[in-house]
């Protein structure tokens, strides 16, 4: 019985954590989730392709207001992984304008979620500001 | 007149705000009755229903019918989150120009006051005992606040810091300066939910939603209803010239779905579309950005209505910041923007919206705007954009009577 699961399963965890999308064959389009066919090309066949753990943050926005049981403040970002767009959180920093700014440097890191009845232990995924 | 244009006859909106005392049927059928009366027709006249409430139930069309007539015409039920009442309108447009009738009725109503926040599922209080793989991501927990957010104050926020990081300027300051617009317009605007004008410096203290849209920087939710009454041209040349002077022509009517991008799977991409459908608009009616005498566009967020300057291309490509700040889309400015008050002062009762925004319209373009009257008006667009997603563009020109 494994100790870990990932938060989601495009989240690889290991010795080095990382995201894998599925890459259309046909037209190279990259998707997180389960896709019955392109969304580009209508291609159906797809292979599992690593993402860059490294990247910038094209947008972001600071929640303060969520639905119930989110907790608040949090950092919500796109993030450019070296040519892919991830979404998720900025972690590890301060959540304010003058922190999290467009264009910084942020890099994956993993984050625990707790664990379950037995004894298992989530591990979901973030960005913080590159070393 | 040609044959085969297609004209608003009757057109009505309900004051937006808080109805404790109608339901959203109450709502509709006072907007149906008053866009008929608005035209000088009946239920008896009209071939084809399209009707939408999003956050209702599917039969709405029927429900309405049973209050103002059931004439045993087609209904159309329809649905596109924030295009809703321009899917309406277009459905009932596509039906006269087909030649299936040569009149049709839209309506759009919904309910949502005190609704509160909009997207974002929210989670259970803890979450559950075991981990278990569910959906298209595997996700072992509620992922929104966990990978980005769900909700549409903190979707919309990104969508305007994302033109921030491509052109620059776009500043939480500036952001509130376009909110401060609309506010500011609203005051002219009876119907509108709030007619409060709010200075920049009361915006940006308001309480934070998600950076850097204030709560007065989005929309208001209400509760609200508005209908229409389209005509062909060529049953149009059968009515009084009352009816065809103040009949409004429809020059272009656009609905568009969101085509693929990169990064549509991570941020639902509200510029593409709305590209796509602004140039269809233009090419459908011969008319140009700059001809246009006001424009009611999406301003579910301050944040999107920077970016729909750009995509309904009002000004250069990347240009949007520099266009605010010249002043060209307060109403006195050159391309006058939600004269109305827009969605975050006159309020965004979903499927109301994409009627509502044409009843704008047609009210300068008819002269019958009052205070808030833009002189001249000849010719105008209003745009939605439903997430997920939809963009519903129409281009509407006074009657040449």
């Amino acid at each position: 019985m494994p100790t870990q699961v990932p938060h989601v399963n495009y989240l690889v965890l290991g010795d080095k954590p990382h995201l894998v999308a599925n890459e259309c064959v046909s037209c190279k389009a990259r998707f997180f989730d389960r896709r019955n066919a392109c969304a580009n090309c209508s291609g159906t066949e797809f292979k599992k392709v690593d993402i860059g753990t490294t990247g910038i943050v094209r947008s972001f926005t600071i929640v303060t207001f969520a639905a119930p049981g989110v907790p608040v403040p949090f950092v919500a970002a796109i993030i450019d992984c070296e040519g892919t767009s991830v979404r998720g959180n900025i972690i590890n920093a301060d959540p304010t304008p003058e922190k999290i700014t467009l264009g910084m440097k942020v890099q994956l890191v993993t984050t625990s979620l707790g664990s379950d009845d037995d004894g298992v232990e989530a591990i979901g995924f973030g960005f913080e500001p590159a070393k | 007149m040609a044959a085969d244009d297609i004209y608003i006859l009757g057109i009505y909106m309900t004051k937006f705000g808080k109805h404790t005392d109608k339901d959203v049927v109450d709502l509709a059928s006072e907007a149906v009755l008053a866009a008929l009366k608005d035209g000088g027709v009946t239920m008896k006249d009209m071939g084809i229903m399209a009707a939408g409430c999003l956050m209702g139930q599917g039969s709405i069309g029927q429900m309405i019918q049973k209050q103002v007539g059931q004439t045993g015409i087609p209904v159309y039920n329809v649905s596109n989150a924030c295009a809703t009442g321009a899917t309406a309108l277009r459905t009932a447009i596509m039906a006269v120009k087909a030649g299936e009738c040569d009149m049709g009725l839209a309506v759009g109503v919904e309910k949502l006051a005190g609704v509160g926040l909009l997207g974002g599922g929210g989670r259970p209080k803890s979450d559950s005992n075991k981990w278990s793989p569910s959906g298209r991501f595997g996700a072992v927990a509620p992922t929104d606040g966990r990978i980005g957010t769900d909700t549409m104050p903190g979707t919309f926020a990104q969508v305007g810091m994302e033109y921030g990081h491509k052109y620059g300027g776009a500043t939480f300051e500036l952001f509130a300066r376009i909110s401060e617009k609309n506010h500011s317009h609203s005051t002219l605007n009876p119907l509108a939910a709030y007619s409060k004008a709010m200075s920049k410096d009361e915006i940006m203290n308001d309480i934070m939603i998600s950076y850097p849209n204030t709560r007065p920087m989005c929309s208001a939710n209400c509760d609200g209803a508005a209908a229409a009454v389209v005509v062909s041209g060529t049953k149009l040349k059968t009515l009084s010239l009352e009816q065809q002077r103040r009949a409004i022509k429809v020059s272009a009517s656009i609905l568009t779905s969101d085509p693929y991008q990169e990064a549509c799977q991570v941020l639902p991409d509200v510029n593409t579309l709305t590209r796509i459908a602004a140039k269809q608009a233009y090419e459908q009616s011969g008319v140009s950005p700059q001809d246009l005498s006001l424009i009611e566009l999406h301003d579910c967020f301050a944040t999107a209505e920077l970016v729909h300057y750009d995509n309904l291309m009002l000004c250069p490509e990347g240009g949007a910041v520099d266009f605010f700040n010249s002043g060209a889309t307060w109403r006195t400015g050159s391309s006058p923007v939600n004269v109305s008050g827009g969605l975050e002062s006159k309020g965004h009762p979903i499927a109301a919206t994409g009627i509502a925004n044409i009843w704008e319209v047609c009210h300068h373009l008819r002269g019958e705007a009052g205070p808030r009257q833009i002189e001249g008006a000849k010719v105008g667009l209003a745009h939605v954009i439903g997430l997920g997603s939809a963009c519903g563009i129409h281009v509407l020109e006074k009657s040449a009577l």
